[in-house]
């Protein structure tokens, strides 16, 4: 194409806003609500997820040798641990650091122990974490075969009904995503439909002198884009904004420590992006959906 | 030379109406036709084969060397810029100028702006339009409207150009301006082709006609006349 006449399309799209203009603000304001809605969604949805994950990093399973286990052997298991690939992390925890801990968690009471360093009655462990927390039940098998190890514990029980709820939340998670999305793109291609409806007789005399169906296309296309990123500005201030006084309310206001957010720094400039994305999809695909059924004259 | 050879072309639409059948013509380089006959005898799907609008279901027609049923979808608008159609509702876009009406038919086939000013001038000059060339078509009488039709239809310089009814919505006095416009046009050596129900204009301009009747060629005359009481 030459540039002259890209040129032309970029002119002609943003002509076009203009010249349809009650249209345009009617799909841009289309696009504007459903991308709010599904941005507030969104949200939501990557703070339970972040939620979700949190409490599934801290699924660990605890590998126990014998307690008569010497140095050599620990060193063993430990470099079996670490070849297994579904290991993200082996962490080595000696006896004695393990009455340590012991010893800790008792708090005052802690002082019961004393004495013990001796003859600690402790076995050398291993607490390793698998790369994904799905994997640990099968992690936990695999080392169990492992020779030198003894026991092997992870919260079976526990665990397994947290994975039951976690993939029920991320299930409907993506499905109200998914159906929302699919809402809003129908919303806008039919507000854009109505536009272009309008305008058949454009194309019916584009068609008569001869143009090509991409030179037809090419100015929609523009349009539909400029409509998808217009109407996601406005959704991405409101939820950047409104987002920093939440995080601002819950951190300073509720001091709700344990209720941990997702940073604004990262989360912001990924929403924005995603809804810009969003916004220029169902916009372009939206004015090509509908300007394809006046093409075939 | 033959600019135009149909041979025995029949058209069915999808719901069973037989609109033509065993249509044989040829058209020289150069001629000026009518195409006249009731309506709904054909007349505008005859036309309508031309630059494919409508697809024959049968026969044969070459248009300047090309086979135009046996054309791929995506060659169809290249051969429609040789052709310039021109409509008894004019078909002008309302918000573009006279100018941007005109020049729009040569951004499409990607004339540079330097070609395109000139020659726009130079068409609205040949239909007398050229001190309206900022004006709106609302702006202008249907006399004027069609001009600008006319203007767009042969700035591309076209070989052929097929009027359907063009002076359909006109007055009389307005309806043997736009024909004096074609003819000059034709002069240049433009072939034409018009469908219409002017009996005045037939009858006093004469040139070669085309009667067609219930899908069938009736009558190819040269000087001939228009034959009908309507």
């Amino acid at each position: 194409m030459k540039t002259s006449t890209f040129a032309r399309h970029l002119r002609e799209g943003v002509k076009n806003l203009g010249r349809n203009g009650w249209m345009t603000f009617a799909s841009i304001s289309a696009v504007t609500i459903t991308l709010l809605i599904l941005g507030v969604f969104l949200l939501l949805a990557m703070n339970i997820q972040h939620l979700v994950q949190t409490v599934e990093k801290q699924v660990e399973i605890r590998v126990s040798l014998d307690v008569t286990a010497d140095q050599a052997t620990a060193k063993k298991v430990e470099s079996e641990l670490k070849k297994l690939p579904d290991a993200a992390e082996v962490k080595y925890v000696p006896k004695a650091e393990g009455l340590q801990n012991l010893k800790k968690s008792f708090g005052e009471k802690g002082a019961l122990f004393n004495g013990l360093e001796k003859e600690n009655p402790l076995p050398d462990s291993f607490i390793v974490k698998a790369k994904t927390p799905q994997q640990t039940g099968a992690l936990a098998q695999k080392i169990q075969n492992i020779d030198g190890v003894k026991k092997v514990n992870y919260a079976e029980q526990t665990t397994k009904k947290l994975f039951a709820v976690t993939d029920v939340v991320r299930f409907v998670i993506v499905a109200f995503i998914i159906a929302l999305a699919f809402t809003a793109m129908f919303l806008i291609a039919n507000t854009i439909k109505l536009t272009i409806v309008a305008r058949r007789r454009e194309i019916e005399i584009m068609k008569l002198v001869g143009a090509t169906n991409g030179f037809i296309r090419w100015p929609f296309f523009v349009e539909g884009a400029l409509m998808g990123i217009i109407g996601a500005i406005f959704p991405i201030v409101i939820l950047t904004v409104g987002y920093g006084y939440l995080i601002d309310f819950v951190e300073r206001q509720l001091a709700l420590y344990f209720l941990d957010l997702l940073p604004m720094s990262p989360l912001a400039f990924q929403i924005s992006l995603i809804l810009l994305g969003i916004g220029a999809f169902i916009g372009i695909w939206g004015s090509l959906m509908s300007v394809r059924r006046f093409l075939r004259i | 030379m033959y600019l135009i050879e149909m041979q025995d072309v029949w058209k069915t639409y999808p719901n069973g109406t037989v609109a033509l059948q065993g249509i044989d013509v040829h058209i020289k380089d150069g001629e000026f036709v009518y195409v006249v006959g009731p309506s709904g005898a054909g007349k505008s799907t005859f036309i309508k084969l031309m630059y494919r609008e409508e697809k024959s279901t049968k026969g044969q027609i070459v248009i300047n060397g090309s086979h135009i049923n046996r054309l791929k979808e995506r060659h169809i608008p290249y051969m429609r810029r040789k052709i310039g159609v021109v409509f008894q509702d004019f078909k002008l876009l309302p918000k573009l100028t006279v100018y941007e009406n005109v020049a729009f038919a040569m951004e499409v086939i990607e004339a540079s702006k330097k070609q395109i000013k000139p020659r726009v001038m130079e068409v609205l000059e040949l239909v007398r339009l050229k001190h309206k060339a900022r004006s709106l078509p609302e702006q202008l009488s249907g006399g004027e409207q069609q001009r600008v039709a006319i203007a767009r239809a042969i700035v591309n310089n076209p070989d052929l150009i097929i009027a359907d009814e063009p002076t359909g919505n006109l007055d009389p006095e307005t309806s043997m301006d736009i024909m004096q416009t074609l003819l000059d046009i034709n002069k240049r050596g433009t072939t034409i082709i018009m469908a219409t129900h002017n009996k005045e204009i037939v009858n006093s301009v004469r040139k070669r006609v085309i009667a067609i009747e219930a899908g069938r060629i009736v009558r190819d005359e040269q000087r001939g006349e228009y034959g009908y009481e309507d």
